[in-house]
């Protein structure tokens, strides 16, 4: 299984470098991130999807990631209550006698055309990243002509208290 | 402008004023008690250069900016305060990398300012533009690029404050051109506010408990000490911990001098050259305190042989050193001196572990640091053995890379903390000389030993000059066995005698070289006269320089090969 984290750092130039260098520095292998605004003006989340699982490399992620300056919290999201989501657009062969087929078929995911061309139509769906997954493969036989995938962001459910390293700290191993 | 240069004493009249970028960081220097930099100038720097000028602050020209970033980290070792370095933008910050990458490694604080072309064209590739924020982002604790002259003096106090604060390391400052000559104002010097950055000096009494419980049930207990516990100034506590417990104590590479070296609880230095004694004692303990040592690979050999059957404790003000190399049982993450004076506090009954001291103390005696001296040739080993003697123990001694630095570990007994000033994370060959005029400019009446190898001195020794400018009483002392001695030694032992490139095939005449320095210089080639041209280096009241010419196949030994575990070493006794 992948590790989502989410990573509440300063809004500020340079940021996403020191994440991305560090990372490189230090040869973790990230899966996809995604960075973007906040409730707060000086703070932008990072959501980062880790293909790494064991622990131990997870745990140095974590504790590298907190030493940066500009890092504010680093929380674990994997085992926790939460609604991930990612955005996929498709531009998809799509003959004007068959499309009608098409679009049947896209609609159980819920997704949306957004462009329609004469032998081509442009697609959007939003969902976890295993639905988006399936969609693909269901559209991979139609001739698949672009795909963009957002990657994954994420936020807790409710007031789940997550499984922020501070916690994390006072439980097992890290005893501030 | 002048106002500002000459009476710089109160911040609260400057703080009202406006003034340029130059002129706040020159006040924003002094507000951190910067009375030394060492640095370079140039285009980008101009406009700081200027405030600088007659500003009060002495400033050291080096002859190359590495040479610069290297006195900084002498000076901060030995003084425990931050190391101030500015260089010009381009090739000037890119000559501080190598520096940086150092100072990161060995947890200095250093302060490094760069220039930079102004802010409307950077991205343009502008004369002597580069990006040394890019660069340096892997190797500094933190760095900034100012883009507003009203943010410069809150950057200048929080890259004080991440240097020295917490784990040590190197902050660089990037001050683009046009920002050092716009006007503004200096920050009220209120709290800092740095949310992302809050290390943790207190240590948890729960894991503290632990500790005391676990040493009671402990039967081979063991005290690792690495340069946390100088960082933390707690040589006083640690001694008193060991003393107390009656722990045996090891030391890492760059620990050393924390612990009293004549001690009788002190089994030496461990890790690839270290002692049996204290290498065996790693391998054995069944209950290992590492405080302030980041269990370096060249510390533990192959970590699957590494205490192998020891429960761990790490104390660290790092969490991320906490688990990184090797398991760890009870972690605490606090700096040094409180946790060893949270300990003491814990009084708790002493054990004598009459069997494990019998034995680790009987290894000590058994199977010391040796050498074979010979009629007429000089052995290095006894360079740093006559060094030790000569000068009682007490000097700072400041060593390149290489075999001598090995042997200067080895052979000369560090009493004192922060008297040993080495690159050890790193490896940095050129760091010596530099290094040694950094730390007799913060410690101008201790003796200052730098010991060379001839291929590092030839990295950076056109800093001679700054010896001679500031007459700094450096005793120089080159280990000179005509070649690059470590990596002949790897080549001899591991490519079958195939020394690949690691020949000098000349030398300079290093007494010519001192000469046209304008520095003293002695030869010496007798095992019979080192002694003799050893004291009166020694005694002179100035800086004189010795090339020892040692011999050429010496191997530094007792070894742990690359890949083997701490009981595996070799040449333990005389081959
Ligand atoms: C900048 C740099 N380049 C290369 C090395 C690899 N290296 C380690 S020790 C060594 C030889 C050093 O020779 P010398 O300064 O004469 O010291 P010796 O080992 O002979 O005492 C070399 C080349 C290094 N550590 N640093
Ligand atoms: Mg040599």
């Amino acid at each position: 299984m992948n590790r989502i984290l989410s990573v509440l750092v300063n809004n500020r130039a340079g940021v996403l470098h020191r994440v991305t260098a560090l990372f490189l520095r230090k040869g973790f292998n990230i899966q996809n991130i995604t960075v973007g605004s906040t409730e707060l003006e000086n703070q932008s989340r990072m959501t980062i999807v880790l293909s790494e699982t064991d622990e131990v490399t997870v745990e140095q992620v974590m504790k590298q990631l907190h030493k940066q300056i500009d890092v504010l919290k680093v929380s674990d999201l994997t085992e926790e209550p939460i609604v991930a989501r990612e955005l996929v657009l498709l531009q998809v062969n799509s003959p004007l006698n068959s499309r009608s087929t098409l679009i049947t078929l896209i609609d159980p995911f819920r997704a949306r055309i957004l462009d329609v061309g004469r032998d081509t139509v442009m697609i959007e769906a939003v969902g976890k990243p295993e639905k988006v997954d399936a969609l693909i493969a269901l559209l991979r036989p139609y001739g698949i002509l672009q795909l963009a995938r957002t990657g994954v962001t994420a936020l807790t459910r409710d007031s789940q208290t997550t499984q922020e390293i501070a916690r994390l700290m006072r439980s097992n191993a890290l005893n501030l | 402008m002048d106002k500002f240069a000459v009476d710089g004493s109160s911040a609260k009249v400057a703080s009202s004023c406006m003034m340029s970028g130059a002129q706040i960081l020159v006040e924003s220097l002094r507000r951190e008690n910067v009375d030394l930099m060492f640095g370079y100038p140039g285009g980008a720097v101009l406009p700081l250069y200027d405030a600088l000028y007659q500003c009060g602050i002495r400033h050291v020209l080096t002859r190359h900016e590495q040479g610069a970033i290297h006195m900084a980290e002498g000076y901060a070792r030995v003084t425990g305060r931050p190391g101030v370095v500015i260089a010009t933008s381009g090739p000037g910050a890119t000559n501080l990398v190598t520096g940086l990458a150092d100072a990161m490694m060995d947890s200095l604080p250093i302060v490094a300012i760069t220039g930079q072309v102004s802010t409307e064209v950077i991205g343009t590739d502008a004369f002597q533009e580069t990006s040394i924020i890019g660069i340096s982002t892997p190797i500094t604790k933190h760095n900034y690029q100012v883009r507003h002259v009203d943010e410069l003096s809150q950057v200048i106090r929080e890259s004080f404050h991440i240097a020295s604060t917490g784990r040590p390391g190197p902050v660089l400052i990037d001050i683009p051109k046009n920002v050092a000559v716009s006007l503004g104002r200096l920050d009220d010097g209120g709290p800092l506010s740095l949310p992302g950055y809050q290390p943790n000096l207190e240590p948890n009494l729960l894991q503290l408990k632990r500790i005391i419980e676990g040493l009671a049930e402990a039967e081979r207990p063991l005290l690792l000490v690495g340069a946390g516990v100088l960082h933390a100034k707690a040589h006083r506590e640690l001694l008193q911990f060991a003393e107390v417990y009656q722990l045996p104590v090891v030391s890492t590479l760059l620990g050393l001098g924390a612990f009293p070296g004549t001690h009788p609880q002190f089994l030496g230095m461990a890790g690839m050259h270290g002692s049996y004694a204290a290498n065996q004692a790693l391998y054995e303990t069944d209950f290992l305190i590492n405080i302030g040592s980041r269990f370096d690979d060249r510390l533990t050999g192959n970590v699957r042989h590494f205490a192998p059957n020891a429960t761990i404790v790490h104390i660290d003000i790092d969490p991320a050193e906490i688990g990184k190399n090797i398991r760890t049982h009870i972690p605490v993450v606090a700096d040094a001196k409180r946790a060893l004076m949270g300990l003491l506090r814990m009084g708790q009954e002493v054990k004598d572990f009459a069997q494990w001291k019998e034995r680790v103390y009987g290894n000590k005696r058994e199977f010391p640091f040796w050498y074979v001296p010979e009629a007429d040739i000089i052995k290095p080993q006894a360079v740093l053995q006559q060094l030790y003697k000569l000068t009682d123990g007490d000097a700072i001694v400041v060593t390149d890379v290489g075999q001598h630095q090995m042997w200067a570990a080895q052979f000369y007994t560090f009493q004192n903390p922060d008297c040993w000033v080495t690159s050890g994370g790193l490896g940095t060959m050129g760091f010596g000389l530099p290094a040694a005029i950094g730390a007799q400019f913060g410690k101008p009446d201790k003796t200052v030993l730098a010991v060379l190898g001839d291929a590092g001195f030839q990295m950076t020794l056109q800093e001679l000059s700054v010896v001679v400018e500031a007459k700094l009483p450096i005793k120089m002392m080159i280990v000179n066995n005509g070649s690059l001695g470590m990596v002949r030694q790897w080549q001899e032992l591991f490519y079958n005698e195939r020394y690949s490139e690691s020949l000098l095939v000349s030398q300079p005449d290093y007494v010519k070289l001192a000469d046209a320095y304008g520095i003293p210089a002695y030869r010496v080639e007798k095992a019979s006269e080192l002694s003799r041209v050893l004291l009166a280096a020694v005694e002179e009241p100035g800086p004189v320089l010795v090339d020892c010419r040692v011999a050429a196949l010496e191997n530094v030994y007792p070894m742990i090969a690359p890949g083997k575990g701490l009981h595996e070493m070799v040449g333990v006794v005389p081959l």
